[in-house]
């Protein structure tokens, strides 16, 4: 018999769209095949400076996202108890009319009472903007529950933070360690990077309690104990510092170490910079002998020494104090190693690995550039030692001066923005911290005076009351999270049940799955969300506004349902003013253009948001005569919107002719020509613009030109935060706003203007022994939160989840593989089947975060493995912290940001009765699917269709 | 290895169909046939009973039954399809050679088919035999001793069945019984042995080598690749429990040998008669149900390497 | 043709899979997946997708390892697809001749219009990389993307299995592997690529390169002298240094 014939070339696709992959917020390039109509295929595009043409294991399944049973169908009005998921279907002008008749009412009596928060960070540009126009200060997206440590801890430290704003510099790094990272956002750009890095050869280091995903392939892992990194960073910084090993040219001309700080104990200027009359900084000069401005070029800055100022106040430079604090013994490894959970030896031996690459390993790139202050440098120096950190440090209560503690390492080692070492994404670095503030309530009917979100930068900016009580919902920017950049979305339901600060009117939500895995207590959420007030009969929380594309746990409690489209359905808008894609190399946005058409009445969130706007009347939204001014939806506004002259939401083919990019005027044909450059556009910078942007002329130039940053001055990046400092001078009584009674202590302890390490609040509980043990979840990198548990192909991989120990821990507690235990903390306790490894940290238990699903959501079958065996570590995290008695409990967060403290968990565990193996416990009511959705398939054979040779 | 009942029922029944008509082939070619006319012919029609409905039955686990007759194409190099030609050639031969010892008495031609029906008959259970023995990734069948017990049980159980049948017709003779018994004796025997073997032996492969990592120490499963069970460990992750397993071997031994050869020795005292035909009978029906046992273990018992890549220790 | 080819194939195509760079995203099992359910090979068919036990074909699944006890170990993810074997059982066994050994390329492909779902080929494959496609009664596996790799619809540059042209981290690498100058086999040579299960002699064609154990580099500890140094005699040691603005 002749060899079997297949058709080796036959046709992909009749038609093949670019688009902006959004299984995740890594926001990469995606080549869409289409063949008659379907969905064909979807691979990377190789011109995208996200991902190169790769994909991953979740951009590859985004077929089945579209073929999902779970798609909401048409708009939903509640019709029976809060959380019962009964819903009568009605039309988009009712629904409409609805919210609109609703956010009416509160915007002409008080906007505040608009809680309007987005779990996703898509779209803050718009959404934002949205509330500001509205009148509410009550906004934030996912940043405050996710890393706002991260971003605030870099923002006011280096002027751009680790996240996505910045990168390790991948082709020339020679040490890279990483920090509490299993995923983050910028998912193909660091797997692509630790390809690279591996080829290499180059050294890889990941701090991490559990050795999988990228621990699994580094070249050391080690295994610290949860909420320690901040003390194994400042050992090492001491032991650089004690051998002399950091780099002081680079201290003394790019970092405020040199900068003079008063020392005048117990007066209102202690610890701030000494000031010329101009405010600009001062610094000793060392060959003058006197004191000079620190901005100058070419002074000859002593780092340490005491001075005296023109006032007859003392001043030392911050390296001085910094020096002082860090010699401590205090930090010695020897002293640090118990706590830590690593041998002193090992500590040594990689600060002795970091100053070896840092220095001997230094690299010199033949690439002339320019400093800010005109000095010409034939080459670029680089330290290729790098770092990136993520949520494994900035999900604890101590996670803001960890994540200080890392920038402070950086700058030491004089790795930030060199070659091989941390580098900024553009439009980062920005002013250190940038120059937005937020903006507090405002008057009836009025608009905010500025963004929601912002950065103060002393205690006059918070947004507090006379009692200094605060004025935001999720009391953001208060004295119990000054610094919070983004918002406290973990606290709203919590606070908004409470009527703490005041009582709202309307939640509304985009894209967040709160009364599920991004809550804490999720048993106790549930209840705050049904609760009603016993005198009026009503909802404690009276009206829930929902958008989401699918049948998601939060969709039963909502009022009313927004049905939103998925990502090949709309266009989108991955802005600059957003959080961007650039890369190191260069910015970049992006925009989606919708690949199918959707196949149920649903509409894009955004279009939704912008007609209601026109609905309300909402400044910006509506011209003169109050007609829409943005008739096309989000397509239109992202065309045609500007922020201020020029500026709009898109950078790449502005003006007329779509020549300009960054600034330049509305172009009709924006979108035509994203769609023609693959849907993105990126802009390469200058070679000699590529490094050294906080001093980089050439680069600081283009910033300016771009609309970046408004003037071309360095960022100096900042070892002793003075903002931290005014804080702290408020509590020790200075200043016309300072912290109430009950927050002096608490204030005056964490804002110190170094980094300090401290247990997280858990620990220090008095209650801690009891829980011995620390209780993380990691990201798996094949799901995405709680979206892909309606795909088909993604849940085949990972539809129930495990508590994962140390098998030496499990030998000791008579616990095996397969057993179910019992999990509890002092919130409560869960069950779930244990899994023994080896590379765990010893005192640590994990499991993959948002495996588990409430029975019924996302249109599986109620007996589906989510819901049986799949369980959250969330039941068990108290959104407040214990407080030992105190009155009014503390959010359970860093007290410097708000930042969620998911991983402060602090748990005992328990083999269960044979009589309570078999499933997870608590088991919550099944939730029954609202009108419309369809059957569930049995089967998914539908590519039969595009098999070759058939028809 | 999952126990598929068609594949089960098919080797016991074909098995002892085969090993009759081997027992009558031979008998035919040595003229030992026993003396009633319908005895041999009923013990003929009995084993074609058998060696069809086990043929019938292993298609039905096929994905496209229908297509079964390509099975045969492949025996340059396939056990399976060697199988299936050998048991459709041997099936025209059985039944004329069936044929001509019913109504062709006298003829001789049908006593040198004898021959060719013994042979065919050993060789199809010699590549039933051979389909399992050839498996590497599964070491319980890729052993020594898998193609004596299929050939031996089969020739054990085709004499029960035979036995029995001449019974019916007042045919056993003393020689014929102890051949069972013997046969018995022998089967039992190299079973033992078979488990022995397994039991003691140790598989080439381990995790260490199925993933290559051995080099840097024990290597064990930390994430399935997917959570529910799949083709592959439906199929072939199939796991019996130690100690059932242990009584399954007992009950295995008791039905198909210790029952049968009581029934016969019983027979053989009795020596002739209804009660001996009916002991024969049982011993019959104990010694089926005692290998449709030895056969769900023969499966259940076997690993299959790729549970190596599923959390098996060793296979 | 069930019978292998009697001449080993002039070209050994197949995969390289780096274990010391695989992060185990899935990224190759969901794009193999993707690309396959509508490939010569379709539908993958999955059952229950939405039910208690979803259930479905696929042709590369990754699985995760710890090798090694304690601290000393390391976690290795796994991918496990079909290796191509030369001495190919899975092809052997087989009674209808669906099962073949491409001649040209050694690729191994099942013919679905001769299967008959005996299911004989997945157990002599000691790798697991038979899939059954209930559904459709015939026996599936990875096609090392025939229909990719060799298609004039597709640029040159795409012309790869999809599963390489996914891999985030650049784990895997395509190529032949009969060709001792191609860069798959350098990088075989170079990095002590292995079989899988060697002692069944299934002579397979995809290698697998071992995770690196990397000693620590030689550092100097900057503290090798340690608590010697008095840090309060530091400050008087920097004093004197003079720096650039
Ligand atoms: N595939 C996938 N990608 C995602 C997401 C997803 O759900 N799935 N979510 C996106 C979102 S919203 C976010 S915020 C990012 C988050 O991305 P990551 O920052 O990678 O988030 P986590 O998975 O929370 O990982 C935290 C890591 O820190 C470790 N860890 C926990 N505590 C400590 C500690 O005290 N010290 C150290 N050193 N490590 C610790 C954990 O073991 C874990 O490996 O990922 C984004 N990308
Ligand atoms: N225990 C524990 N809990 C955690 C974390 C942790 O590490 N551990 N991480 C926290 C962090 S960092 C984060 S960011 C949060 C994430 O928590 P959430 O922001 O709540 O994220 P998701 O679970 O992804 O839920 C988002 C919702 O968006 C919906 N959605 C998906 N696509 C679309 C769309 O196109 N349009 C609309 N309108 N909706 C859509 C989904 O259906 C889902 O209901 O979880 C937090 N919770
Ligand atoms: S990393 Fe995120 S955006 Fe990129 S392909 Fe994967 S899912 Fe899509
Ligand atoms: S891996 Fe298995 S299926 Fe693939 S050729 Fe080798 S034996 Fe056959
Ligand atoms: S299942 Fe199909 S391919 Fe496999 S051996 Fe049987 S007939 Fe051949
Ligand atoms: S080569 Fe093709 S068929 Fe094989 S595993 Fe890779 S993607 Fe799947
Ligand atoms: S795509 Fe690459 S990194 Fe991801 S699991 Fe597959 S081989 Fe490993
Ligand atoms: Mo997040």
């Amino acid at each position: 018999m002749a060899q079997h014939r297949i058709d080796l070339s036959s046709r992909v696709s009749d038609e093949v769209k670019t688009t902006t992959c959004y299984m995740c917020a890594c926001r990469c390039g995606i080549k869409v095949h289409l063949r008659d109509g379907a969905l064909r295929y979807i691979e990377g595009n190789p011109d995208h400076p996200v991902n190169r043409g790769v994909i991953c294991g979740k951009g590859a399944s985004g077929l089945m996202k579209q073929f999902s049973p779970a798609k909401l169908r048409k708009p939903l009005l509640r019709v029976g108890e809060r959380g019962e998921s009964r819903f009568r279907e009605i039309e988009w002008d009712e629904a409409l009319g609805i919210a609109a008749e609703w956010l009416g009412r509160i915007r002409a009596s008080d906007p505040k009472r608009l809680a309007f928060f987005t779990g996703r960070d898509q779209s803050q540009a718009l959404t934002g903007w949205w509330a500001q126009m509205f009148g509410t200060p009550n906004y934030a997206a996912h940043g405050g529950f996710c890393s706002v440590n991260m971003a605030a801890a870099g923002l006011y430290s280096i002027g751009g933070s680790f996240w996505e704003f910045g990168e390790p510099d991948f082709e020339h790094t020679r040490y890279f360690m990483m920090f509490g990272v299993a995923e983050d956002h910028a998912s193909n750009p660091i797997k692509i990077g630790i390809g690279k890095l591996k080829g290499r050869g180059a050294r890889f280091v990941s701090v991490n309690p559990v050795r999988t995903g990228y621990s699994a392939v580094a070249d050391e892992w080690v295994g610290i104990r949860p909420g320690t990194d901040g003390l194994f960073v400042l050992s090492l910084i001491r032991e650089l510092l004690l051998a002399d090993q950091v780099d002081f040219a680079y201290l003394a001309r790019y970092t405020n170490a040199p900068w003079l700080v008063i020392q005048d104990e117990g007066a209102a200027g202690h610890g701030l910079f000494a000031r010329d009359e101009a405010g600009r900084p001062l610094l000793w000069d060392a060959a003058l002998g006197e004191l000079a401005d620190a901005m100058r070029p070419e002074t000859k800055p002593a780092l340490v020494g005491h001075y005296r100022l023109a006032d007859g106040r003392r001043a030392v430079p911050v390296f001085q104090l910094l020096a002082e604090r860090y010699l401590s013994p205090d930090y010695a490894p020897e002293k640090v190693a118990p706590i830590i959970g690593i041998p002193a030896e090992t500590v040594r031996r990689i600060a002795g690995e970091l100053a070896e690459a840092a220095f001997r390993g230094e690299i010199r790139i033949e690439q002339p550039w320019t400093d800010w202050a005109g000095r010409r440098h034939d080459h670029m120096i680089g330290r290729p030692v790098s770092f990136h950190a993520m949520r494994g440090i900035s999900a604890h209560s101590n996670g803001f001066h960890t994540c200080r503690a890392i920038h402070l390492l950086q700058m030491l080692l004089g790795s930030v923005d060199v070659p091989g070492g941390f580098r900024f994404r553009p439009p980062f670095p920005r002013p250190i911290p940038p120059a937005i503030k937020p903006a507090g309530p405002v008057a009836p009917g009025q608009s905010l005076k500025g963004p929601p979100l912002g950065f103060v930068q002393a205690p006059a900016d918070l947004l507090v009351d006379e009692a200094g009580e605060a004025l935001r919902i999720d009391k953001a920017y208060s004295w119990e999270a000054p610094l919070a950049a983004h918002g406290l979305m973990h606290m709203v339901i919590a606070n908004a049940h409470a009527g703490d600060p005041y009582p709202i009117d309307t939640l509304m939500m985009f894209m967040a799955n709160m009364s599920w895995n991004s809550s804490m207590n999720v048993p106790g959420t549930i209840e705050m969300l049904t609760a009603k007030d016993p005198a009026s009969g009503e909802y404690r929380i009276p009206r829930i506004i929902y958008s989401d594309a699918f049948f998601s746990e939060m969709v039963a409690y909502a009022d009313l349902v927004l049905p939103d489209t998925t990502y090949l359905e709309r266009h989108d808008c991955i802005s600059l003013l957003d959080r961007p894609i650039s890369d190191a190399d260069g910015p970049a946005d992006a925009i989606r253009q919708p690949i199918v058409r959707p196949d149920r009445d649903v509409r894009p969130f955004q279009d939704v948001l912008l007609d209601l706007g026109a609905r309300l009347g909402l400044p910006g939204m509506v011209d003169g005569e109050g007609r829409s001014k943005y008739p096309g939806g989000l397509a239109d506004y992202m065309v045609n919107h500007e922020r201020k002259p020029g500026l709009g939401m898109l950078a790449g083919f502005r003006g007329a002719g779509g020549q300009a990019k960054g600034l330049g005027a509305p172009n009709p044909h924006q979108i035509e020509a994203y769609v023609a450059n693959g849907c993105f556009w990126h802009d390469e910078l200058p070679h000699e613009a590529r490094y050294y942007k906080h001093a980089n002329r050439r680069y600081l130039d283009y910033a300016v030109a771009m609309g970046f940053i408004d003037r071309a001055e360095p960022v100096v990046l900042q070892l002793y935060s003075e903002p931290l400092q005014t804080f702290r001078l408020a509590a020790e009584g200075h200043g016309e706003r300072q912290p109430p009674a009950r927050h002096r202590a608490r204030i005056r302890t964490f804002f110190d203007p170094l980094p300090i390490w401290y247990p997280p609040f858990e620990e220090q509980d008095s209650n801690a022994g009891e829980f011995p043990l620390h209780a993380i979840t990691q990201r798996p990198m094949i799901m995405y939160h709680s979206w892909d548990s309606q795909n088909a192909w993604q849940r085949q991989i990972i539809s129930s989840n495990r508590i994962y120990l140390a098998r030496t821990l499990g030998e000791r507690l008579g616990i095996a593989d397969d057993d179910w235990i019992r999990i509890t903390s002092r919130q409560g306790s869960v069950r779930a089947q244990a899994k023994l490894m080896e590379g765990v940290n010893p005192d640590t238990i994990w499991t993959w975060n948002a495996i588990g699903k409430r029975a019924g959501a996302w249109n599986l079958a109620a007996d589906a493995p989510e819901a049986t065996k799949g369980f959250l570590l969330n039941h068990l995290i108290p959104e407040f912290q214990s407080g030992d008695g105190a009155a009014a409990p503390l959010s359970n967060s860093d007290p410097v940001t708000g930042q969620a403290a998911w991983y402060d968990l602090k748990v005992r565990i328990e083999k269960c009765l044979p009589e309570e193996a078999g499933t997870t416990d608590p088991l919550f009511a099944p939730l029954a699917p609202p009108p419309g959705l369809p059957e569930r398939a049995g089967r998914i054979d539908f590519g039969r269709r595009f098999r070759p040779g058939s028809k | 290895m999952h126990p598929a009942y068609s594949v089960i029922y098919f080797t016991v029944a074909s098995g002892a169909g085969y090993g009759l008509l081997f027992l009558l082939g031979l008998q035919a070619a040595f003229d030992l046939l026993p003396a009633h006319p319908w005895s041999a012919p009923a013990s003929g029609l009995f084993a074609l009973a058998l060696v069809t409905t086990g043929l019938l039955s292993s298609t039905l686990h096929l994905g496209h039954k229908l297509r079964a007759w390509r099975a045969v194409t492949q025996w340059r190099s396939s056990w399976l399809s060697r199988e299936g030609v050998l048991a459709l050639i041997g099936l025209p031969v059985a039944v004329a050679f069936l044929y001509g010892m019913a109504f062709q008495n006298d003829a001789g031609w049908w006593r040198a088919l004898g021959l060719a029906v013994a042979m065919l008959s050993a060789l199809t259970v010699h590549a039933t035999a051979m389909i399992y023995a050839s498996l590497k990734p599964i070491r319980h069948w890729n052993n020594p001793l898998t193609v004596p017990v299929y050939l031996l049980l089969a020739l054990a159980s085709g004499g029960v069945a035979d036995l029995a049948i001449d019974a019916a017709f007042g045919d056993v003779t003393l020689a014929s019984g102890l051949l069972g018994l013997a046969l018995l004796a022998a089967g039992i025997a190299v079973k033992r042995g078979y488990w022995r073997s397994v039991d003691a032996g140790e598989a080439p492969s381990s995790p260490e080598s199925a993933t290559g990592l051995g080099a840097i120490g024990r290597v064990r499963l930390l994430e399935r690749p997917h959570t529910e069970e799949n083709y592959l460990l439906k199929e072939m992750g199939y796991q019996v429990a130690r100690r059932h397993a242990r009584r399954l071997r007992l009950v295995a031994q008791v039905l198909g040998f210790l029952v049968p050869a009581l029934a016969l020795a019983a027979a053989l005292m009795l020596s002739g008669g209804v009660l001996a035909a009916l002991a024969l009978f049982l011993a019959l029906a104990a010694m089926l149900a005692g290998l449709l046992v030895e056969r769900w273990l023969f499966f259940a018992e076997a690993k299959h390497t790729v549970t190596l890549y599923y959390g098996a220790g060793r296979v | 043709m069930t019978s292998l080819p009697d001449q080993p194939a002039q070209r050994r195509l197949g995969l390289v899979i780096d274990l010391d760079t695989c992060v185990g995203c899935h990224a190759c099992a969901t794009s193999c997946k993707e690309w396959n359910m509508g490939g010569v090979a379709a539908p993958l068919t999955d059952l229950d997708p939405y039910g208690a036990k979803p259930d479905g074909v696929w042709f590369n699944r990754v699985h995760g390892f710890e090798a090694g006890e304690g601290g000393a170990g390391r976690t290795v993810h796994f991918p496990r697809s079909c290796l191509h074997c030369e001495n190919a059982a899975c092809v052997t066994v087989c009674p209808t001749g669906a099962s073949y050994k491409r001649a040209e390329d050694g690729i191994v492909l099942v013919n679905e219009d001769l299967c008959i779902g005996c299911k004989l080929c997945s157990w002599a494959c000691p790798y697991g990389a038979r899939e059954f496609d209930e559904a459709e009664g015939v026996m599936k596996k990875c096609t090392l993307c025939v229909d990719r790799i060799y298609n004039e619809t597709l640029a040159e540059a795409d012309r790869k299995p999809a599963c390489v042209m996914a891999c985030p981290t650049g784990a895997r690498h395509f190529g032949d592997l009969a060709d001792e100058g191609s860069d798959v086999s350098r990088l075989v040579a170079a990095r002590g690529g292995f079989d899988l299960m060697p002692e069944l002699d299934y002579r397979p064609t995809n290698k697998y390169l071992p995770p690196r154990m990397n000693a620590s580099p030689a550092a100097v500890a900057p503290t090798a002298s340690g608590e010697a140094i008095r840090p309060e005699s530091k400050f008087l040691q920097w004093v004197d240094r003079l720096f650039s603005r």
